[in-house]
């Protein structure tokens, strides 16, 4: 039996497993969405094209699946590449499918084309071009295999009309085969003998932990690992989930926002084990003076990242529940040694305990005001066990990696490498899409809210009952400080004069809204807006000129951190 | 310093844009890029001349190798190799240079491959310091065009790059 493109498509991501695809319908799809009717596979109709991207990379973060999208071609196309970049930048599987003018009008400047391979090639692992529906099969299947597996990312398939409508006898490529793209998976067993040495030798060893341990869900290993032999872990803010929060070894953030006291290991420690991180600049300060005297190892599944952007003396290359499988291997193999390296790095844990005694996290409580660490706390006390986390990018953002306290792997979705605001409300939308009965929280702000507050409407049809919980400090605030701190206080353009009646908005939607600026009602309405089955919008009036400390200055190193505002 | 990379890549729509891309993408740079199909049709070669010190150099063959249609990346920097470069030439050449530029056509062992009354235009070949040492000894002449291919290189000894 022939099937037409657009069949093909459908009935190639249900072969892949996909059950539900996030997107928004126009002239270029109207073939996919004519099928779509009949189709076992859910769609989500979001209110943007941005939001489908980041709700499918929600969708991705939470399940570990591969995100799919369908867009149209021009505007919708384009209006994906933000939610698109996102992805890339924080590696996350994703197929997004746009609609394209039909092969013959490519070039011609047609109505609602646009180059969207070009635009995306530099966002994106990898993208096609269909030219020929022969080509689509194989291409579907290349697209899913190249977005999960090695470093994950997102995937862009271009399907020119003509070829959604043409027809062929459909059949699925069982492999694949790509001359050009073989990752690795297993690390070297040597490398990986000579990293067990360097960390039974080190007498002030610090796991620097990051997204890719998440993304290869290395998060039980890891903790074994840590267990083992007493390590102390720092997590990057893309990695907050992966280790637990209320761990006695858990150090928190690092970085430009980063706790004093893991700002401090890294500076002194002696061996550095890099766990799927890649050394970002608000993670390091000032190059030179990052983990100064410590030897570096570095585990990671992309040869890229390694000697990037700073000089390492062991690598190892490979999945990293595969290398920390084997790692956990051969130690298990030296009982002695460890007891040894226990011993002789317990002056060390103590040394962190100094730190960690003399500047624990904390801020100026208020019995007056809000303060907005004080609504994270209460968000972290309140919630469910499993309770996934979206946040926006900002102010809050810093204060829910700093003080909610992580319990479990994939339960915390940022835009870590991009910074994008508008994320949070979509990436929940996804995460609860994915996750039907957990609770989803997405912590945002005032300013980033109003990115993608359309997705309030996709909520209310979905009956997705997403909790946000605005921080309303009525600026931008990060913005805000950094003129605060650098610029003379010179306030420009941070401050969105007009206060918005958010309660309202939420109601506009059919939503709950519920607002308080009162320290003694911020319990009560976190527990009614969780008892609510619908989606509620929770505003805080914030105490309105809070800073992020610690905060490290741009130029500085790590340890040069500003303790208080 | 100077680096001459070849790259073995899929034939196929963008290639050359994703390669491209990725250079001025990540501030490295191209000094020249030549490109062709290899005796598989679905495979082409590209030789890439680049600049830059060692870290750059790792970085620059890291990132075309996660590039999902290049199959093989070969820096011939510390490997023995035939470079040659094709350059075609119009030099003015009227009734007193014409000897002139014979002369230096002959010991470049280049060619004529066009002529008028008021110019020749020669071809030569061989590696790019040669091919520079001839343009400067035509520019007194005059030299009103001048293309050059851009090296393409190859590895000596029987041993061939393949995928
Ligand atoms: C799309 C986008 N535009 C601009 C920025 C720059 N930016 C970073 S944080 C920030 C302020 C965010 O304000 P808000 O959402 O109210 O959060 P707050 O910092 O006040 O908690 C801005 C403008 C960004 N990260 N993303
Ligand atoms: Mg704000």
């Amino acid at each position: 039996m022939k099937l037409t493109g657009s069949q093909i498509l459908l009935e190639s991501l249900r072969l892949e497993g996909v059950e539900t695809v996030f997107g928004y319908p126009g002239g270029a799809v109207i073939n996919i969405y004519d099928d779509l009717y009949d189709s076992p596979i859910k769609h989500i109709l979001t209110r943007h094209e941005q939001a489908a991207v980041h709700a499918a990379d929600g969708y991705a973060r939470t399940t570990g699946e591969v995100g799919v999208v369908i867009a149209t071609s021009g505007p919708g196309a384009t209006n994906t590449v933000t939610g698109i970049a996102t992805a890339y930048m924080d590696s996350i599987p994703m197929v997004i499918i746009t609609g394209q003018v039909p092969t013959a009008l490519i070039g011609n400047d047609a109505f609602q084309e646009a180059d969207i391979c070009g635009i995306t090639r530099p966002c994106t692992k990898h993208n096609f071009l269909v030219q020929d529906l022969r080509d689509l099969p194989r291409m579907i299947k290349e697209a899913f295999f190249i977005a999960r597996t090695g470093r994950p990312g997102p995937v862009l398939i271009d399907l020119p009309k003509d070829i959604q409508v043409a027809s062929m006898k459909f059949n699925y490529p069982e492999t694949v085969k790509m001359r050009g793209y073989k990752p690795t998976i297993d690390g070297d067993e040597r490398q990986i003998g000579k990293a067990a040495q360097m960390i039974l030798k080190a007498k002030r060893p610090v796991l620097y932990v990051g997204g890719g341990a998440s993304l290869a869900n290395a998060d039980q290993e890891l903790l074994k690992l840590a267990e083992l032999l007493q390590v102390p872990v720092t997590t990057t803010l893309m990695a907050m989930a992966a280790f637990p929060g209320e761990h006695p070894l858990s150090l928190g953030m690092l970085g430009m926002h980063g706790t004093y006291f893991a700002n401090m290991a890294v500076t002194e420690c002696d061996l550095l084990v890099a766990i799927g991180a890649r050394f970002d600049d608000r993670v390091t300060g000032r190059i030179d003076a990052f983990a100064k005297k410590a030897k570096i190892i570095q585990f990671d599944i992309d040869p890229s990242s390694i000697h990037k952007i700073i000089r390492v003396d062991l690598p190892v290359v490979g999945d990293l529940e595969s290398v920390l499988t084997s790692l956990l291997r051969q130690l298990d193999e030296k009982p002695q040694d460890i007891s040894i390296q226990i011993e002789q790095t317990s002056a060390w844990r103590k040394e962190i305990s100094g730190w960690k005694a003399k500047h624990p996290m904390g801020y100026q409580a208020s019995k007056s005001v809000i303060k907005p660490q004080y609504v994270i706390e209460k968000l972290s006390e309140l919630s469910n066990r499993d309770a996934i986390i979206t946040t926006e990018v900002g102010q809050h953002q810093m204060w829910a990696a700093q003080f909610f306290k992580f319990r479990q792997a994939r339960t915390f979705l940022t835009s870590g490498g991009l910074g994008t605001m508008g994320y949070g409300l979509p990436a929940a939308l996804g995460a609860q899409v994915a996750f039907p009965d957990r609770q989803v929280i997405d912590i945002s702000g005032d300013g980033s809210f109003q990115m993608n507050s359309q997705e309030l409407a996709t909520l209310v049809q979905y009956r997705l009952p997403v909790k946000i919980a605005i921080l309303n400090n009525n600026f931008l605030g990060m913005v805000r400080q950094w003129q605060q701190l650098f610029f003379d206080k010179r306030y420009s353009q941070t401050c969105m004069e007009l206060p918005i009646d958010f309660v309202k908005l939420a109601e506009a939607y059919g939503a709950t809204g519920l607002s308080t600026d009162k320290v003694d009602d911020v319990e009560t309405v976190i527990k009614k807006a969780f008892e609510v089955d619908g989606p509620v919008l929770m505003e805080f009036k914030v105490s309105r000129e809070e800073n992020v400390i610690p905060m490290v200055p741009a130029g500085k190193g790590i340890h040069e951190m500003v303790l208080a505002s | 310093m100077k680096h001459t990379i070849s790259v073995l890549v899929e034939n196929e729509f963008g290639v050359l844009a994703r390669v491209a891309g990725l250079f001025s993408g990540r501030g490295f740079n191209i000094e020249s890029l030549s490109v062709a199909p290899t005796l598989e049709p679905d495979t082409s070669r590209m030789t890439i001349v680049t600049r830059g010190d060692d870290r750059i150099l790792e970085q620059i063959t890291k990132q075309l190798n996660k590039v999902i249609s290049i199959i093989k990346v070969v820096d011939f920097t510390d490997e023995e190799y035939v470079e040659r470069e094709l350059a075609l030439v119009k030099v003015t050449a009227e009734s007193d240079s014409r000897a002139e530029v014979l002369r230096i056509v002959d010991i470049f062992r280049a060619k004529v491959v066009d002529v008028t009354p008021k110019s020749y235009t020669i071809e030569i070949t061989g590696a790019p310091g040669k091919i520079d040492a001839a343009l400067v000894l035509l520019t007194p002449l005059g030299i009103k065009e001048v293309v050059r291919s851009g090296p393409v290189v190859i590895g000596r000894g029987s041993k061939g790059v393949s995928n």
